[in-house]
């Protein structure tokens, strides 16, 4: 676990972001620590995903300031986001289908963060490949994959930038238990090897089990921060939670 | 696995480029059977070859419809009819490629950004835009609303630079699609999202496409300005070309580099035919070909061979598992 004075890779400052006259996220600050996996967690439309898409630059915050390594990045196109070391996968996984699995995860690893070409390059993406249990599948298509190696795929494809800092959008959504074993399996691979990771999970025992702390996000703002166990066991956190499976 | 990463030029790569240096080699040869008629239906399929290559470089890639050849072909050729008097013909081609260049360049940056539909409306109103320009310009500098082009090139000649030019487009399009630029177009064809979220500055790999072919319009715009011995706004500016180079490429398909070529050569022979038999009916028959090609065949020739010899490969792979009870 990262100490009180770490580096901290990621920080958002009264982050907001509006569409017309809904507020997705509404003032989040907090600070991503450099080793630290973060779980971002919260009922369904809470503002996780618009949250993670601040950060990549998919889309630009109304107000407020983030930084990745203390450099704003509020304003910095997306792909520019990316040659910075932020590296990400989607709620709804996103493969390039005319591309070979091989290719796929290679398209991460030639424009982003580090910058491979050639045998490095390729020599790099089965190396990937690999270590998410899909040696052998490089030159298959992406479209007869399953959904959990298609996910395989997009975390391949995000790790081949060696990101500084990895955004995952319920990237364990849709597996079923023996796959999510797996799973949760790879990603406590990538914690191990000190990883900067933000979460975003609606699977409550691989928040338990993967994340350092936990953010909890309702209606856009964040509502409770803390280690896993706090914030599980914080009655407005069980209200926001309960609530949204009344309505 | 297609990556274009290794240096040395594959196997398949070799007998590719054999197979282009033998067709080209046989179609330099045209020009000695001494047929007036042949050698300019060779000119025409030179100059569409170039024009739908070119086009397809940057349209096939990126999905985007630019209806602007005729714009940069127009801006060519004005440059040899206007530039004449002054510099020789090899100069003015040159001129004419940093011009065309220079011209998308801003074209590019100020449209790429916008979405696809009104990226077609936008460079249809391009050629307008610019031939209304130039007979403007005629207008005030007091000379006719033509230009000259008497120069001494004969049609040998032309038809061999064009066919060089071809070449070069084959090239230059070989070339890209062994580079990162090749394989981020690729991405950025597939999912525009993953490619920005991978670090592709999606926006300047478009523009650099999109220069890239408009700089060949440009040229062969200025390579075959010698054909019309009197260049006209109407001419050069012909919003017919655009559409008819549109629909070469996407009648051979554009998702291979030797697509477009296999569009131009029936196309343009049809054409020839067509527009002796019904000259009033260009124009229709041109909409319905477009209608006909995009609903019918939209991966063009090449899409329907492929999908047939993957069938074929499949049926015959079938047999070959029962034949050997299943493990072929
Ligand atoms: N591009 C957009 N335009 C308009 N509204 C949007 C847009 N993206 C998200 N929203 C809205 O913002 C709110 C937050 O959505 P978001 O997808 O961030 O939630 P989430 O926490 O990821 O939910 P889930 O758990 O269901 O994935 C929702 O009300 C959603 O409808
Ligand atoms: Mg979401």
């Amino acid at each position: 676990m990262p100490s009180a004075t770490a580096t901290v890779a990621l920080r958002a400052e009264g982050v907001s972001k509006r569409f017309g006259g809904l507020v997705a996220v509404d003032g989040m600050s907090f600070a991503l620590a450099e080793n630290e996996v973060l779980g971002l967690i919260g009922p369904n439309g809470s503002g996780k995903t618009t949250m993670l898409n601040l950060i990549s630059g998919a889309t630009k915050p109304s107000g407020g300031a983030i930084r990745l390594y203390e450099h704003d990045i509020s304003a910095t196109p997306a792909s520019e986001i990316a040659r910075r070391g932020v590296a990400r996968t989607f709620q709804i996984v996103r493969m390039l289908p005319s591309l070979t699995v091989l290719e796929n995860v290679s398209a991460g690893g030639v424009f982003g963060h580090s910058r491979r070409w050639g045998r490095d390059l390729e020599d790099h993406a089965r190396d990937l490949l690999r270590r998410v249990g899909l040696q052998g599948a490089g030159d298959a298509s992406v479209s007869a994959l399953t959904y959990i190696d298609q996910k395989r795929v997009e975390l391949a494809r995000a790790l081949a930038s060696d990101p500084k800092v990895l955004l995952l959008d319920e990237w364990l959504a849709g597996l079923n238990p023996t796959e999510l074993r797996t799973g949760i399996a790879l990603i406590e691979q990538l914690r191990a090897e000190g990883r900067t990771i933000i979460i975003v999970e609606h699977v409550m025992d691989a928040i338990r089990s993967l994340c350092d702390r936990c953010i909890v996000m309702n209606s856009g703002a964040k509502i409770a921060e803390g280690t896993p166990r706090e914030v599980l066991a914080d009655p407005e956190v069980i209200r926001a939670y309960l609530g949204d499976a009344d309505a | 696995m297609n990556l274009p990463a290794a240096i040395a030029l594959s196997h398949r790569e070799q007998i590719k480029l054999l197979a282009g240096v033998l067709i080209f080699g046989a179609a330099a040869l045209l020009p000695f059977f001494n047929t007036t008629y042949w050698l300019s239906i060779g000119i025409s399929i030179a100059m569409f070859t170039v024009l739908a290559t070119s086009w397809a470089l940057f349209s096939g890639p990126t999905n985007y419809i630019a209806l602007s050849t005729a714009a940069f072909f127009g801006i060519g050729m004005y440059i040899v009819g206007g530039g004449l008097p002054y510099l020789p013909f090899p100069a003015l081609v040159l001129v004419a490629a940093l011009a065309g260049a220079l011209f998308s360049a801003v074209v590019g940056l100020a449209t790429l950004r916008i979405s696809g539909v009104y990226f077609v409306i936008f460079t249809l109103g391009l050629a307008e835009l610019v031939r209304q320009v130039v007979a403007w310009a005629q207008h005030v500098m007091g000379t006719s609303s033509g230009l000259y082009v008497l120069i001494g090139i004969s049609d040998q000649a032309m038809y061999w630079l064009l066919l060089g030019l071809a070449a070069l487009v084959f090239l230059v399009g070989w070339a890209i699609g062994r580079s990162r630029l090749g394989f981020a177009l690729r991405i950025i064809g597939n999912d525009e999202v993953v490619a920005v979220h991978s670090g592709i500055n999606t926006a300047r790999a478009k523009v650099v496409l999109f220069v890239i072919s408009s700089t060949f319009a440009a040229m062969t715009g200025a390579l075959v300005a010698p054909r019309w011995s009197y260049v006209e706004p109407s001419i050069a500016f012909s919003p017919f070309l655009s559409f008819e180079v549109v629909i070469m490429a996407l009648l051979g398909g554009v998702h291979r580099l030797w697509g477009p070529l296999v569009g131009v050569i029936p196309f343009t022979l049809l054409w020839e035919f067509i527009s002796a038999k019904f000259p009033s009916q260009t124009t229709l028959l041109l909409g319905a070909c477009f209608l006909l090609i995009v609903y019918f065949i939209p991966r063009g020739v090449v899409g329907l061979i492929e999908d047939f010899t993957r069938e074929r490969g499949g049926a015959i792979r079938d047999l070959l598992k029962r034949w050997t009870g299943g493990h072929a």
